[in-house]
């Protein structure tokens, strides 16, 4: 039974909470990529940019989560998530717009964020540093331990405050971003240029209107996404790329202009990544008098060493392009 | 004054002129039929008139007033409403949320327009839960026509409505052409089906070259025999 | 959005002339390299131009991928790594223990079994050939992928950790520096076949990404393979293919391995310039402007495209050779994106993409900015902290230096937003004549 409390840790907690992470950063991704067609490399950055707002925030005012019983992080999230919105919007008028308005084709727009990213990069590692530091500035992380009911099962499952909040959150942004874009006029709108970018021009959609719009939910779900990862663990300046690729690959892998599917994508990546670096030799263990010799003396039976993680989205991310470019859920930009 | 008056265009892409001089006015209350031979510049001059190419030359005028090279979002707002011939509906998107998008700029008017759109084309309401994407070929156009109508617009501009239908639906096509025009919407139509379609026009324009070669009502083209012999196959 | 209407001023084939504007700029380039040497000596002064030299070789390789393909490669710095690794391996003298233990006949057949499993793979993916239905096929592959996959990797772990522990890390070959570079090219340009395969005939999007990863896999693997690479311990000295700066001092040896990197980079300036003009480098070109007419015309789009990533790749292999040696040090921890993938797209896009020359003076000029900025980043923000605590009385954060270097990151990040918006062909733009 400890073996199966430890698999419900190691695999189905923690490969929830990198899926969720995941899932918001591809989400935004994808946005991004239905509308404006092209890759966001500066997601990431905009990600630890939401992140570090959240940290100024807390810091500037540590005592505001005790007013309402929940960490000040997430009492400043929608703050956070405000500035980062706007400077999306302003990044986006800055530097992207220009370079749409000279009809440049979208690789070019890539290289663009590329060079955003690596602004934002600079910037907040010349203010943060870059060694990491904790959101919780004047609070406690609350960790739960939950006793199982059952005979022999000595070890808790471990859950923390901050991992609660992130189910949470991300269900809210879920629910929130599905009712926005099947519900609102704005939503659908952006569904539509998505579709058929000319035939939302020719029905009088405003084009800078919807692009503002999707800037202002990418900068937003950015926060949140960068917010959880910093909660979960610590504020990492230095993560960009290292995160950059899972998003990519759980955007591609549901399918590019796909919110949905970037969810699932996001999750699917999340569990791969937890999977693959699980000591599968830990769930024989029980088992050990009636295995094979060879079997039961293998100490260490990961996929891959956590030091090699980084691969298993790439691998994700391969497989999916040879195999079904459209992703699992055939998206609209190939 | 005309709704619609187009004085000399010229207009192509990037500096090649594909439209050398065309003129052409129709009433709030007519059809026009743009008629031709492939290569003529039927469409072209339909998208000169929507903003989506240069006019280098002439003027365009809407109730008067000058909309050359203005961008489609404001001649949306001007009343004019475009039907591309292909890809003319947001595929992912349901047939109702289609004839939404055509309300965007009006959106308190939706639910009024929406029942006027379901009563001309009542296959619609049936489907308005579907993805447009899964549709035929001719709900197809009924929802781009649908989604035009939204915009309550003056001025209908439909690029080869009929192309690739079959016969039944053609037939329905201009059916509801007839009565879109009759509540009261100006309508200009490029068309291959050129008999079928100057049959129901006000004016017809037979276009070759870029440029006009027969201006007259629908009835006066289908009788000359030159328009006959060279344009409408004998 | 996509296409480009506006009239093209350099679709007119100008007639051969004085060509002003490169001679300008080179002139320009000689003045400031010869006012370093005046400031800074002889010794620093060639070591920045040897460099530059290797940076010219690595923008090389990007300006064919980016300016006469279109192809954005973001993973310079994972085969620049590759020929580093490449480098150290084969000129690194070899190490007797290791040989002379049992460790490199084990090492041999876990080898041997990873060949071995991969055969087996492979077979298992041509069961359907024997009647097998497709769907137990690919069953039965991955079962036996995975299954394998374990087996041979728990094998090649123990055979790698002992190796560490007894005799440190494999060692070199003791062969000489040049033959590293010759496969860190090949290394590289295997490993761009790998990717250029999957990803060049999709969207251009996709090979971005998957370089940015592969060149994180790559730096991944050199630091943790510490049997390999030493990793995070790092291996030096690397010995030069030219004489060393212990026989001839460093003024002099270090000339002395600029002239080979200057006959490096004239080799293949040379074989470019005749490749470019060639039929190939037209259908290269072709393929660039107008990708649906190219294969209207029967061209083998994707293959042609493969070639120029491939190609590419083997000249950043090579560079990262040639680099590696000259340092004198391999440290895997050493290579980052910002120095090894954006610099040298820096280089390229300020050059003028697509034009070898330019190129080459966007490498030499964007290096020596990128020299000096390190001082100046520091002496500023030492400045403003200075000032701060003086006149505000602010206590300066610890780590000062680190974080002024940062402000090189953002400026590199600016100067390629301004570069795309307000010089798009680069200060060189790549002359296309046509009727030539």
């Amino acid at each position: 039974m400890n073996e199966l409390v430890f698999f419900i840790n190691n695999v189905v907690i923690a490969g929830s909470v990198s899926g969720s992470i995941y899932a918001i950063g591809a989400v935004g991704v994808t946005l991004v990529f239905s509308i404006m067609r092209f890759a966001h490399f500066a997601h990431a950055d905009m990600m630890t940019f939401g992140a570090f707002m959240v940290l100024l925030l807390t810091l500037l005012f540590p005592g505001a989560g005790d007013a309402v019983g929940l960490p000040t992080a997430v009492v400043m999230l929608p703050l956070a998530m405000l500035f980062t919105a706007l400077l999306a919007v302003g990044i986006d008028r800055a530097f992207y717009k220009p370079l749409r308005a000279h009809g440049v084709k979208p690789i070019v727009m890539v290289i663009g964020s590329l060079g955003v990213t690596l602004m934002l990069q600079g910037l907040i590692r010349l203010f943060a540093g870059t060694g990491g530091q904790s959101l919780y500035v004047d609070d406690r992380k609350e960790i739960l331990r939950l006793a199982l009911p059952f005979e022999g099962a000595r070890a808790p499952i471990v859950i923390t405050e901050p991992q609660i909040i992130l189910f949470v959150l991300t269900i809210a942004a879920v629910v929130s971003l599905h009712l926005f874009l099947t519900r609102s006029r704005l939503g659908k709108a952006m569904r539509a240029m998505s579709d058929n970018p000319d035939l939302a021009q020719a029905s009088g959609i405003n084009i800078n209107l919807i692009v503002a719009v999707t800037w202002i939910i990418a900068g937003g779900l950015a926060t949140i996404a960068g917010t959880l990862l910093s909660l979960d663990v610590t504020f990492k300046p230095d993560l960009s790329f290292f995160i950059l690729l899972p998003i990519f690959a759980a955007a591609i892998v549901g399918g590019v202009g796909h919110p949905f599917g970037a969810i699932a994508g996001g999750f699917v990546v999340g569990f791969a990544e937890t999977l693959a670096v699980f000591n599968w030799s830990v769930l024989l263990r029980p088992f050990r008098d009636s295995l094979p010799e060879w079997l039961a003396q293998a100490g260490n039976l990961a996929f891959v060493g956590t030091e090699y993680k980084i691969v298993v989205p790439f691998f994700i991310l391969v497989a999916i392009l040879v195999w079904r470019p459209t992703g699992i859920f055939k998206g609209k930009v190939i | 004054m005309p709704l619609l008056d187009a004085r000399d265009v010229h207009g192509g892409y990037g500096g090649m002129n594909i439209l050398n001089g065309v003129n052409m006015a129709i009433e709030a209350d007519e059809i026009g039929v743009i008629v031709g031979p492939n290569g003529a510049g039927k469409s072209t001059m339909l998208k000169a008139i929507f903003g989506l190419l240069t006019v280098n030359q002439g003027e365009i005028l809407l109730r008067g007033e000058p909309i050359h090279n203005l961008p489609p979002n404001k001649l949306v707002q001007k009343g004019m409403g475009f039907i591309p011939q292909e890809k003319n509906v947001f595929p992912s998107l349901t047939v109702k949320e289609n004839l939404e998008m055509g309300a965007f700029l009006k959106p308190h008017n939706t639910r009024r327009m929406l029942e006027t759109v379901y009563g001309f084309f009542p296959p619609l309401y049936d489907k308005r839960h579907q993805p447009a994407g899964e549709l035929s070929g001719g709900q197809r156009q009924m929802v781009a026509m649908g989604r035009a109508l939204m915009a309550e617009p003056d001025l209908l501009l439909l690029d080869e409505p009929t192309a690739g239908l079959s016969p039944l639906y053609m037939n329905e096509i201009f059916e509801r052409v007839k009565e879109i025009n009759a509540a009261g919407v100006g309508i200009l139509m490029v068309e291959q089906n050129a008999k079928q379609a100057l049959a129901i026009a006000d004016k017809g324009f037979v276009l070759a070259a870029g440029q006009n070669r027969f201006t007259d009502t629908g009835a006066a083209l289908l009788a000359d025999p030159e328009v006959a012999k060279s344009f409408l196959g004998g | 959005m996509s296409t480009q209407n506006e009239p093209r001023s350099d679709l007119v084939a100008a007639p051969s002339r004085l060509p002003k504007r490169e001679l300008a700029l080179f002139a320009a380039l000689l003045v400031v390299v010869l006012g370093v040497y005046a400031v800074m000596g002889g010794a620093y002064s060639t070591r920045m131009l040897v460099e530059a030299a290797c940076y010219a070789i690595l923008a090389l390789g990007l300006t064919i991928q980016w300016g006469y393909a279109g192809q954005f490669n973001a993973g310079v710095m994972g085969f620049v790594a590759l020929g580093g690794f490449s480098a150290m391996l084969f000129s690194v003298p070899v190490n007797e223990a290791f040989w002379a233990s049992e460790l490199p006949g084990e090492l041999g057949l876990a080898l041997l079994y990873l060949v071995a499993a991969v055969l087996v793979v492979v077979g298992a993916t041509r069961l359907d050939r024997l009647g097998l239905p497709k769907r137990w096929r690919t069953l039965i592959a991955v079962v036996v992928a995975v299954l394998l996959y374990l087996v041979v990797m728990s094998e090649l772990r123990s055979v790698t950790e002992e190796i560490h522990s007894r005799v440190d890390f494999v060692g070199g070959l003791g062969l000489p520096a040049w033959t590293g570079w010759i496969v860190g090219g090949a290394l590289a340009g295997g490993m761009g076949y790998f990717i250029g395969k999957i990803c060049l005939g999709l969207r251009s999007d996709y090979l971005a990404i998957a370089t940015l990863g592969i060149a994180e896999i790559i730096k991944a693997f050199l630091k943790n393979s510490e049997w390999l690479t030493r990793g995070t311990a790092t291996v030096s000295p690397l010995p030069w293919p030219t004489p060393g700066p212990a026989e001839l001092g460093f003024t002099l040896a270090r000339a002395l391995y600029l002239s080979l990197t200057a006959v490096i980079i004239a080799a293949i300036f040379f074989l470019l310039h005749r490749a470019y003009h060639a039929p190939w480098g037209r259908m290269i070109r072709a393929i660039r402007d107008n990708e649906i007419s190219s294969a209207a015309m029967g061209k083998d789009i994707n293959r042609r495209r493969l070639e120029i990533f491939v190609l590419g790749c083997i000249l950043m292999g090579i560079g990262g050779g040639v680099l590696g040696s000259f340092n004198s040090l391999f440290d895997p921890q050493g290579y980052l994106p910002l120095n090894h993938t954006f610099l040298v797209l820096v280089m390229v896009i300020l050059g003028g993409p697509g034009n070898n020359l330019g190129t080459i003076f966007g490498a030499v000029a964007v290096y020596i900015i990128w020299i000096m900025s390190e001082p100046l980043a520091l002496f500023l923000m030492h400045f403003a902290a200075d000032i701060g605590q003086a006149w505000f009385g602010w206590d300066s954060p610890g780590n000062l230096d680190s974080r002024a270097l940062q402000a090189r990151v953002f400026v590199i990040g600016l100067l390629i937003t301004l570069v795309l918006r307000f010089a798009p062909k680069g200060l060189l733009p790549e002359k296309v004549k046509y009727h030539d």
